[in-house]
């Protein structure tokens, strides 16, 4: 079993771990949402941990595809948080 | 012998580095700080793409080395140079 | 390659990433939260090259670490002090303590008791024995998918339905954006130090964009890495105070947003017309095919990620004319086009200074 398999895997999970529970409980907007974009940081560990073969081999190219399918997702699922906050707290402030 | 003079300057490079950071986590003010920063990350940058275009032996990939080199130096300057000049803002009311 | 070396440096690069993730979590700070989850998505990238995932780390550098972090200071910029950042307590911070240290520890052990399924599930990935076989699919039919980069096969031929709908959740997230309000409010004029970076990073960068959009078909690169690497050159011209980013105007840039999720249609509608199953390239035209699919990909996503970090209905240019520092002339009024100011340079009134906020302003 190669160690990194194990390192990186592990730490994704304990990545998610971290994320979910900062998401769920801090009360911040900005620290929920960077909580959520960790967590998919540590599921795209997980992923790739589990297509790597090993030093000199070529890495599965599938869980690749699905982790940059959602990187990108990520992204504009953020963007479009952070617009819905800002008119929030426009409606917040002017009634 | 090649590896032994790659290695030297990857290391020193490194070095350059470590000081950068004492800097940071040690100097006074948002100045001097990214007066540290700047300048020994930059020279500890050169030193380790040196040390990599020397370890790597095609010319192609030493050239691409050196050119991120160049682009990280233009970019770090940039930066530090606004966010000096954003710091002087904040300071001085218009 | 000496094993102990690689085992040193993943123990070291697993050790940053799960410091980095605590501290940008734990902290109050909204902008301190920012700035260490871009080192955390920089060390992420490193990581993935340690695991042999060079597209992935491309992307992850360009878009998680570098657009994300951008958009989020976007947006810590323009709250500072109000919804976005706030303290740490807990939701329920009108109950009496008791409750509060309830919530806490039960959603930290739920959140445990996940990791540790989690990883459990791993251990079950790792042992499988048929792990093997999309990746044997996959080089089964490399040769006729019509690129050679294997992660780009699987993105725009063996799974190009995935890729069609997350392009229409790119065009969804750009919808729900432009519906939500006007864009955020601009930036400054660049001085020279600035104004000069831009004039040779830009072109650099539209270069860039355009070789990592050939070369993936054959090596680390694609689509994707090429839209981000186009979105940050519009986020740098955005950053410099320019009013016009590149984007075009009105009718065409709905078209642009729209072209990615309208290429692949186009594409695959008219291979479904002629006989063929929807999305299912004959491996003849599979690379022309591809290369057009990218092309428009490509601009559809730096369209979308720009306007992601101008945060709303981009603003017609006669509106808010850009302000620069009133008072002395500076080099940069001196030096940039005409286009970009009013004619009355000298008049340093109120309307000139309307489009920023009240901590950059300083009229």
């Amino acid at each position: 079993m190669l160690t990194a398999h194990w390192l990186y895997g592990m730490a994704g999970c304990l990545i998610v771990a971290l994320g979910l529970r900062t998401a769920l409980l801090h009360a911040a907007l900005l620290q929920r949402l960077i909580g959520i974009n960790v967590m998919g940081a540590g599921v795209f560990l997980v992923l790739i941990a589990v297509a790597y073969r090993g030093p000199g081999l070529a890495p599965d190219p599938v869980p690749h595809a699905l982790v940059l399918t959602g990187i990108v997702v990520a992204v504009s699922a953020t963007a479009l948080a952070l617009a819905l906050a800002r008119r929030l707290a426009a409606e917040r402030d002017h009634g | 012998m090649i590896d032994a003079m790659a290695s030297l300057l990857i290391v020193s490079g490194l070095g350059f580095y470590l000081a950068g950071s004492i800097g940071l986590l040690r100097l006074p003010d948002l100045y001097s700080r990214l007066h540290a920063l700047t300048k020994a990350d930059n020279l500890g940058l050169g030193l380790l793409t040196a040390g990599l275009a020397l370890h790597a032996q095609d010319l192609l990939i030493a050239l691409k080395l050196v050119l991120i080199w160049l682009a990280v130096l233009a970019a770090s300057a940039a930066s530090a140079h606004l966010i000096a000049q954003h710091a002087r803002r904040q300071e001085t009311p218009s | 390659m000496n094993t102990t070396a690689l085992l040193v440096l993943d123990v070291l690069l697993v050790f940053s990433l799960l410091s980095l993730a605590a501290a940008a979590l734990a902290t109050r700070d909204a902008r301190r939260s920012v700035i260490l989850f871009m080192a955390f998505g920089l060390v992420l990238a490193v990581a993935w090259a340690r695991l042999l995932a060079p597209d992935v780390a491309l992307a992850e550098a360009a878009i998680g670490a570098g657009l994300s972090g951008a958009l989020l200071l976007a947006a810590v910029r323009e709250q500072p002090r109000r919804a976005l950042s706030g303290d740490t307590k807990p939701i329920h911070s009108r109950n009496d303590a008791g409750l509060k240290v309830t919530l806490q520890w039960t959603v930290t052990l739920f959140c445990v008791a996940l990791a540790a399924i989690l990883a459990w599930a791993l251990t079950q990935a790792f042992d499988s024995a048929s792990k093997d076989a999309l990746a044997q699919a996959v080089s089964a039919n490399l040769a006729a998918s019509g690129v050679s980069n294997p992660v780009t096969a699987v993105l725009l031929n063996f799974r190009a339905y995935d890729t069609l709908l997350e392009l229409a959740v790119l065009l969804t997230a750009v919808l729900g954006i432009f519906a939500l309000g006007p864009a955020r409010s601009g930036y400054r004029s660049a001085g020279p130090v600035f104004d000069g970076l831009t004039r040779w990073l830009v072109p650099v960068l539209i270069l860039a964009a355009g070789y990592l959009l050939w070369v993936g078909a054959h090596a680390p690169g694609g689509a994707f890495q090429a839209g981000a690497t186009l979105a940050a050159a519009g986020v740098v011209l955005r950053l410099a105070g320019q009013r016009t980013i590149g984007l075009p105007q009105g009718h065409t840039l709905h078209i642009v947003i729209a072209a990615g999720v309208a290429m692949f249609l186009v594409v695959g509608l008219s291979l479904l017309v002629l006989g063929r199953p929807f999305l299912g390239y004959p491996p003849a035209l599979a690379g022309g095919l591809i290369l057009l699919i990218e092309c428009a990909a490509m601009l559809a996503i730096a369209a979308t990620l720009v306007l992601a970090f101008l945060g709303g209905r981009p603003q017609p240019p006669s509106v808010n004319p850009a302000g620069a520092k009133p008072g002395a002339l500076s080099i940069s009024m001196l030096r940039s086009r005409s286009r970009e100011f009013p004619s009355d340079t000298d008049s340093h009134n109120a309307e000139s200074c309307r489009g920023f906020n009240e901590e950059k302003n300083r009229c």
